[in-house]
């Protein structure tokens, strides 16, 4: 059985030191060992950005595709092969500004693939434009002034558009991220993680110690429910959006391949594709 | 006897003009007569005028006519707008309802039919259409047995009862207008047809047939016209096969989708049209650039914007060969007639996976959505190619991945799929190493290049051009692509008949350019002209670029939207040779 080391490769990723990136990379490793995969039947398919690097960072099948694009792609995969894990994961300018339509119907959709966004409230790699996540206020070389639009909830987002996982989780608690990451791994449909990552570089308002101090663990709320969506959305406006844990999740639902017609549990691409004569003429039949 | 007639249908749409016309022809269809038809429709779905037009021939035929030999109408709209085409004898069958009067300066006679009175004795004016058809079906002299047959499939589902109802709407139709012309009308009666069994369909039905066949077995997709009956089609057929479509949340996650499933392993396809694939360029750049095999159909309908989505144009053209930003390996093949659509999405595939790279498969709207008669497709011609796919790889060395873009001889590297042991490899858009690893080393990235464009020098569809040159010195070589070869052909047996020689020579493969082939066929002849549906003379620029001789190459060019006649391009290409003969 493949252990942590398995999905570890030896390429140095480019991110800055201290990015909440690296955490991110750690804890996919992990869960990925703890569940029980191997790396060829992993991949990870990702956008563009400095999150979007992190297919080129983990032992096992990477697809680095365009910005805002990791979705579909994932989603094409799992439809081909949907014995392999696949995993999508990008910034939040990749999955929340230009792949915001792919996000929402991705959920929508609940093909079963685990969805990681690492939101650090700016765009890293254009080197520090705002982003959907900055808040109001927000300084940034596109909005010298203070952006002067309001933040995107991608929680409430993915509640408000039929989610049947939701979990967000902090680069600095390795812990909950890794556990996290497993369950949305194990959750049968779309699982949809949203993780605080910092940019050490470029955002100097959302820090680590800034998302220390505004974080909310689930485990501190007793009485949570995880399949309550009211509660999940009323606490979720009641910290402000900064709950982490795993705030939903419907396990009744069956995922998008469940549903299909006809769909086989053996993936698409290792099946006989040859017509026979006899069904070849069946299909002919009809334009006589 | 005739050899052919031209046989139209119209009303308002949403009124059943599409039925009738389908019960009609699949009844012709069955007779053995080889049949060719046009819609003419706007982007309304219920409302405005909408006619079919079908050509009979006991011949092949790919070509409307010029003129039209009966009309049924539903309205005076109809008689308003099309009884100028109708010849000496030709005939219109009216609802006697709203009172049809024949336009001034119109030739041919009207035959008033109380359809709708008729329909409503039956029950319900829903009753129109058997009415109106089974009356020009009578005039025509066919047998009956045959029509019924058709009625029987189109409303079997639904009950004997009501294919009673419409089988005694049919008789009654009939028996109307027999006694009104005093029996079948004998200038319409049709010489027996070959009674080879042909099929009877349209473009996008045979690419879909061929999809399947080339085990395409997932299509995420847009609505568009004239692009959906594909995904229709699929939608119906997957399923029995495992598969499934995904109407998509827009072209850029169709596209991207597929080429996420082709790197899966699945031969996967997406259609559209222009403003389908103007959203699709960065994806497709994308499957350039990541060598990952993917099929696009793009059923051109008239530009730029929304343009005239209903009506014919060729002006894709160079978007298709030139669109994305930057430079890849791709293949844009154009089929020009029902046959090829299958064949040719069967090679679509095939090519797709053997240069792994993305393929264009470029239709017209007459190509995708004319119904029209196909020799029977052969089952021993389905061939399933899928290139250098390597089922198995070598153990690999600690830290080491599969070489997935290795250097070769011919720039197309070992693929492996996702799932393969050994077989871990990296993907990017990004410049990469053989690995895949992300490179900006200049000497690998102009290695990388030039092995991705090699690919372009070894490509080459069946039939990249195909010829109809019995002369060695013609007058006029008359090049095209798409679905004009059957009108440009008519042209052609008139203008021989006036002592011009002319070889038609259409092209198929658009890109990269069979410049070679084409060649001798311009060097042999006195003038060229190119015909296209385009402003901009697309395919004129790529023969003059590629092949040269810009001196004696004209155009004949038409972009409003409808389809060329043959007595226009008769008109123009005599006009053009009797000016260069000056
Ligand atoms: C179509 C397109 N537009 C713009 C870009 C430039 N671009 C690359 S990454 C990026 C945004 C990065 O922000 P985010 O997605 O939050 O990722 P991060 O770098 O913060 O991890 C942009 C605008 C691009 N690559 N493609
Ligand atoms: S710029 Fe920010 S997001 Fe990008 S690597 Fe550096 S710290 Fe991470
Ligand atoms: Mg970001």
């Amino acid at each position: 059985m493949a252990t942590l080391k398995d999905f570890r490769n030896n390429v140095k990723p480019n991110w800055c030191p201290g990015c909440g990136d690296f955490s991110v990379q750690a804890s996919i490793q992990r869960a990925a060992a703890n569940v029980g995969l191997e790396p060829e039947n992993l991949a990870v398919v990702s956008g563009i950005g400095c999150s979007g690097r992190i297919s080129g960072y983990i032992n096992c099948y990477g697809f680095h595709g365009v910005h805002g694009r990791a979705l579909p792609i994932a989603q094409g995969l799992k439809m081909a092969n949907r014995e392999l894990t696949v995993i999508a994961s990008g910034g939040d300018g990749d999955g929340f500004a230009i792949g915001m339509g792919h996000t929402v119907h991705a959920i929508r959709r609940n093909i079963d693939i685990t969805y990681i966004v690492m939101d650090n409230q700016i765009y890293g790699l254009t080197k520090g434009q705002t982003s959907p996540r900055s808040a109001e206020g927000f300084k940034t070389k596109s909005t010298p002034q203070g952006s002067i639009e309001s933040a995107l909830s991608p929680i409430e987002m993915a509640l408000a558009a039929g989610a049947t996982f939701v979990a967000q989780s902090f680069s600095s608690n390795l812990k909950q991220l890794t556990a996290v990451i497993e369950e949305g791994l194990k959750h049968k449909g779309f699982s949809f993680i949203n993780v605080f990552s910092p940019c050490v570089t470029f955002n100097k308002i959302n820090t680590y110690d800034w998302f220390k101090e505004h974080v909310v663990d689930l485990e501190e709320i007793p009485d949570y429910d995880p399949s309550n969506r009211i509660m999940a959305m009323t606490k979720l406006m009641e910290t402000e959006g900064m709950l982490t844990g795993i705030i939903y999740q419907d396990k009744s639902r069956k995922s998008y391949e469940d549903m299909v017609h006809g769909f086989k549990p053996e993936g698409l691409a290792k099946q006989n594709v040859k017509l026979t004569e006899a069904e070849f003429d069946k299909l002919v039949a009809e334009f006589k | 006897m005739i050899s052919q007639l031209s046989w139209k249908i119209g009303g308002q749409q949403g009124e059943g003009v599409e039925s009738t016309d389908r019960i009609f022809s699949t009844a012709l269809n069955r007779l053995g007569y080889y049949l060719y038809g046009y819609r003419h429709f706007s982007s309304r779905i219920k409302g405005g005028h909408t006619n079919n037009k079908i050509r009979i021939s006991v011949k092949p035929i790919r070509s409307i006519s010029d003129d039209l030999d009966i009309l049924v109408a539903f309205d005076q709209e109809t008689i308003d707008l099309n009884a100028h085409e109708l010849r000496k004898n030709g005939v219109v069958v009216a609802d006697a309802k709203f009172n049809p009067t024949m336009p001034e300066g119109v030739q041919g006679r009207l035959f008033p039919v109380p359809i709708t009175a008729i329909a409503e004795e039956l029950g319900t004016s829903l009753f129109k259409n058997m009415v109106a058809s089974g009356a020009s079906w009578a005039l025509l002299g066919l047998p009956l047995e045959v029509f019924n047959k058709a009625v029987e499939e189109e409303f079997g589902r639904k009950g004997p009862a009501v294919v009673e109802k419409n089988v005694e709407a049919v008789r009654r139709g009939a028996e109307f207008v027999l006694e009104l012309a005093g029996g079948p009308l004998s200038e319409f009666q049709l010489e027996p047809a070959d009674g080879k069994q042909k099929l009877f369909m349209i473009g996008n039905d045979a690419i879909g047939l061929g999809a399947v066949a080339a085990g395409c077995r997932f299509m995420p997709a847009y609505p568009i016209t004239p692009a959906s009956e594909i995904m229709e089609y699929l939608i119906k057929v997957l399923p029995k096969f495992g598969g499934t479509v995904i109407q998509t949340e827009d072209e850029i996650a169709a596209c991207t989708m597929a080429i996420g499933a082709n790197y899966g392993g699945v031969r996967a396809l997406t259609a559209s049209a222009g403003p389908g694939l103007s959203l699709m360029m960065e994806a497709i750049g994308l499957a350039g650039m990541t060598e990952t095999p993917v099929v696009i159909v793009d059923t051109q309908r008239g530009g730029p914007s929304t343009g005239l989505p209903t009506k014919i144009e060729q002006s894709d053209v160079l978007a298709m060969i030139h669109g994305t930003h930057g430079e890849i390996p791709k293949i844009v093949f154009a089929p020009s007639t029902i046959e090829d659509c299958f064949y040719d999405a069967i090679e679509a595939f095939n090519l797709a996976e053997k240069f792994q790279c993305p393929v264009i498969l470029l239709t017209d709207l007459q190509l995708s959505l004319g119904k029209q008669s196909s020799e029977l497709l052969d089952y021993n011609q389905i061939v399933i190619e899928r290139g250098n796919l390597v089922t198995e790889a070598p153990a690999l060395e600690e830290n080491q991945m599969f070489k997935r873009y290795a250097f070769t001889a011919d720039g197309v590297s070992p693929r492996v799929l996702p799932g393969t042991k050994n077989g871990l490899h990296h993907v990017t858009g990004v410049e990469h190493g053989e690995d895949g690893r992300p490179s900006e080393s200049p000497v690998n990235r102009q290695k990388m290049m030039d092995k991705r464009m090699e690919k372009m020098k070894h490509i080459k569809v069946r039939n990249p051009i195909l010829a109809d040159a019995k002369h060695d010195s013609p007058d006029l070589l008359i090049i095209n692509m798409g679905s004009t070869s059957g009108t440009i052909d008519e042209a052609r047996s008139r203008l021989e008949q006036e002592g011009i020689k002319t070889n038609r020579v259409t092209v198929r493969q658009l890109h990269p350019f069979p410049a070679e082939e084409l060649k001798p066929h311009i060097e042999k002849a006195k003038q060229v002209v190119v015909v296209e549906y385009n402003a901009t003379a697309q395919l004129a620029q790529l023969i003059k670029l590629n092949v040269g001789h810009a001196d004696k190459i004209r155009s004949v060019l038409k972009y409003n939207g409808n389809p060329f006649l043959p007595s226009e391009i008769t008109k123009e290409c005599k006009e053009l040779t009797l000016v260069w003969q000056h």
